[in-house]
């Protein structure tokens, strides 16, 4: 299994970096997340709003398997164009508070790009929680179990 | 039926979690495997052939028997959360790849 996505969350901080390297030009890595149509795609969420501009705010909502509805939201700090934007993330009502996103995108070659993610969440418990529930549902039950079976090993 | 390598696909299924929870706690024989379970023989061996294939479990002659335990190696990789959430970005930005690189610009909006 080869991913070509890197994740850089060293223990007991609060702060989290993905990156990522595409086979795409750096316009078309940027569009896909300023187009609500191309966002909601990749993303699997509906685009509510997404205003791309400097103090604008952005709104999306899920829906899980079991119909019931997710909202996430947040406010853009900084936006400019085929570079960077930085904004805030937060699941509505679930405790979890407020994260801070910062996106870096850059051109590597005409046709290949990279984007930076570093992600700042209000402590580093906040970021292990919030890194457990990224797991696929059903994933994380088995996920506990292997982790006891695992400690046998260490 | 597809081959699945991909290890998260293998622990979704029940049948699957269950094996690796047995084998756990002792290397075990594939008969031994399947007296836990009412499914078949054959459906056992299907289970334990595709956690063979993405490596969590290791087999070991022992005699005439053949034994299965668990890959202590393989399993830290997965017990470490950082493993999912890297694969679910993954899987994320596949597709963002794929979507864009068929993108034709209709008309510009902006």
């Amino acid at each position: 299994m080869q991913l070509k996505t890197k994740i850089d969350a060293e223990d007991g901080r609060q702060e989290l970096r993905i990156s990522r390297k595409f086979e795409l030009p750096l316009e078309l890595l940027f569009k896909a997340y300023t187009e609500p149509e191309i966002l909601e795609q990749w993303m699997g969420t509906k685009v509510l709003k997404l205003e791309n501009e400097k103090y604008g705010s952005w709104q999306f909502e899920t829906t899980d398997p079991r119909g019931n509805k997710h909202r996430f939201s947040g406010v853009i700090h900084e936006f400019v164009p085929d570079r960077q934007i930085i904004r805030t993330f937060e699941m509505v009502g679930t405790g979890f508070g407020v994260q801070l996103e910062f996106l870096e995108f850059e051109s590597i070659t005409e046709e290949t790009s990279r984007l930076d993610m570093h992600i700042v969440y209000r402590s580093a418990e906040l970021r292990d929680q919030y890194l457990k529930i990224g797991m696929p549902r059903g994933l994380s039950m088995a996920h506990d179990r292997l982790q006891e079976a695992a400690e046998k090993y260490k | 039926m597809e081959l699945r390598r991909d290890v998260f696909q293998a622990i979704a299924d029940p049948t699957r979690r269950a094996i690796i929870t047995l084998v756990a706690l002792q290397a075990m024989t594939p008969s031994a495997i399947a007296e836990n379970f009412d499914s078949s023989r054959q459906t056992i061996s299907k289970h334990i052939q595709i956690l063979r294939e993405c490596e969590l479990l290791e087999q070991e002659q022992n005699g005439r028997e053949i034994y299965y335990q668990l890959n202590p190696h393989k399993m830290k990789e997965i017990a470490d959360f950082i493993e999912p959430f890297r694969k679910l970005w993954d899987d994320r930005f596949n597709k963002l790849e794929a979507i864009m690189k068929n993108y034709q610009p209709g008309t510009p909006k902006d």
